[in-house]
């Protein structure tokens, strides 16, 4: 038998500016055991939900994660409008969706230039950022805010998007599709990538079931599982199918990823077609009262949030599932029997988010 | 600004932070901000670094983290704290595992505020941290030459 021996992988380290630490139980050059450890992130976050008012307290939730900043806090007031019955104008919810599709094609660009980068493809790394840079001037248009937006609020949206900035964004749709559409036939196409991500790090159907995979880690092992079927916010009036592959390697979830940021370009064109007019608020008066649980589909897959209040303005729990958490215990199976060169690219093809994990 | 004798490098860390800063550090690498066009170059590796760009404030488990790359991190250095959770704790200020921010273990020099720090104020920090590191590189050649006769 080999020698065996610990190599630490983080928590500074090159590929992910995250913290994450795991211990590479290596014999020769294959992996036999993968040790996560977390917790360089953790803020107690949680725990500020006794010290913040219930509304000031979504601007705490939306700072869990800078990426998926916007899912989190619309899944907090979800709870909270379920908590006091709040009947939500149905604009907001469209705006609501168009908002969080907006993020979710930022979150896989961002993802997608750091994998090409893991995959030494640098001026492709550059080509995607140039092209998230437009998502996020959309983004600073319609909100304000580059990542951190805070529009959503209980009962409703805090700002609107006006027809002229509707106009731009289809205009800007068009203009990213087709630049993607090249980063996508030069990704799938280039024989290096190919050669490094097929067959590699393969998680089977049944163990990304067993192992509670979500989003799309799992939909890339063949599980049609998508939180937004469910049908919050304006999803149940918009026409889509969740995305699948049936191989499970590295090269099906970049595979998945990529068609959806299409699907979410679709996504924003039919709901910007069917928005109602009117209001997008509705005033919340009083404190809320009993408890709630939601599940939201985020760009790194399905979020569970719960919130129990005693009708005082403080919340007594704030509860969140994130969707990295739930991966870890994948990534740990798919490293097992891996090539130690192909570790950072595994761990950044889950797309991790260390900081939603660790809160 | 003034002419650069060396090119500092660049060592990014996360600290605690919520990864909003964190991509906006990256973002102001590529080429829409493009800070490499003020000399720097970004890099893994905290013995060639330079400039300690730290996001995010400190806590239990990561300061021992922080303190050992600082202390890495080659003589004459230069830490930026970017976005307000590095600065002072932020939001996050009352959170049972906060500390603080990085000043809490480490010296810091430049504080970038923002919440997440934009691109172009994580470039201005740069600039003067660059400034910062001249100087300090200056200083440390002429100790060298009055007390060593190097």
């Amino acid at each position: 038998m080999a020698k065996r021996s610990v190599v630490p992988f983080g928590p500074q380290h090159p590929v992910l500016p995250e913290p994450i630490h795991i211990d590479l139980v290596l014999e020769d050059e294959k992996v036999v055991e993968a040790i996560p450890n977390i917790g360089f992130i953790h803020r107690g976050l949680e725990g500020l939900a006794s010290k913040r008012d219930y509304k000031e307290f979504t601007y705490v939730v939306e700072r869990t994660c800078g990426i998926c900043s916007f899912g989190h806090g619309n899944g907090y007031v979800h709870c909270v409008e379920n908590i006091m019955d709040v009947e939500v104008p149905e604009r907001a919810k469209f705006l609501r969706t168009i908002w969080a599709e907006i993020a979710r094609m930022h979150s896989h660009l961002l993802w997608l230039g750091l994998q090409a980068d893991q995959l030494g493809f640098e001026s492709l790394f550059y080509e995607i950022w140039r092209i998230r840079e437009k998502v996020l001037d959309l983004l600073e248009l319609t909100t304000g805010g580059r990542l951190i937006f805070s529009v959503n609020q209980i009962g409703g949206c805090l700002k609107d998007i006006t027809p002229d900035m509707m106009k731009h964004i289809l205009e800007e749709m068009d203009v990213i599709e087709k630049d993607l559409r090249v980063v996508q036939r030069t990704l799938m196409s280039d024989t290096s990538v190919l050669s490094r991500t097929k067959g590699v790090g393969v998680l089977t159907k049944e163990q990304a079931h067993d192992l509670g995979a979500c989003g799309p880690f799992a939909r890339a092992s063949g599980i049609a599982r998508d939180m937004r079927k469910l049908g919050y916010d304006a999803y149940g009036y918009l026409d889509f199918e969740p995305i699948t592959s049936i191989f499970g390697d590295c090269f099906a979830r970049i595979d998945v990823r990529i068609r959806e940021v299409f699907q979410s370009i679709d996504l924003i064109r039919q709901a910007i077609a069917k928005i109602p007019g009117g209001e997008i608020m509705n005033p919340v008066k009083g404190n809320p009262k009993g408890e709630s649980i939601v599940r939201i589909e985020q760009p790194r897959g399905e979020a569970v949030y719960y919130v129990h209040a005693n009708g005082t303005k403080f919340i007594d729990r704030y509860r969140n599932r994130t969707p990295t958490f739930a991966n870890l215990s994948g990534l740990c199976e798919t490293l097992k029997g891996a090539n130690f060169a192909d570790v950072g690219m595994m761990v950044v093809t889950i797309d991790p988010c260390i900081s939603c994990t660790e809160r | 600004m003034g002419k650069v004798k060396r090119s500092p490098w660049l060592l990014h860390y996360d600290g605690s932070s919520c990864n909003g800063c964190d991509i906006e550090v990256l973002a102001s690498l590529t080429p829409v901000y493009d800070a490499e066009r003020f000399g720097v170059e970004n890099t893994g590796d905290p013995m060639q670094a330079d400039i300690l760009l730290i996001t995010g404030g400190i806590n239990e488990q990561n300061a021992p983290v922080v303190k050992q790359l600082y202390d890495q991190m080659p003589r004459p250095k230069v830490v930026v704290a970017v976005g307000i959770c590095a600065c002072t704790g932020g939001v996050f200020k009352d959170c049972y595992n906060i500390l603080g921010g990085a000043d809490k273990v480490i010296p810091v020099d430049i504080y970038v505020p923002g919440c997440a720090a934009r691109p172009q104020s994580i470039i201005d920090g740069i600039i003067k941290a660059r400034d910062l590191f001249q100087k300090r590189s200056d200083e440390h050649d002429e100790y060298e030459r009055t007390h060593r006769g190097k």
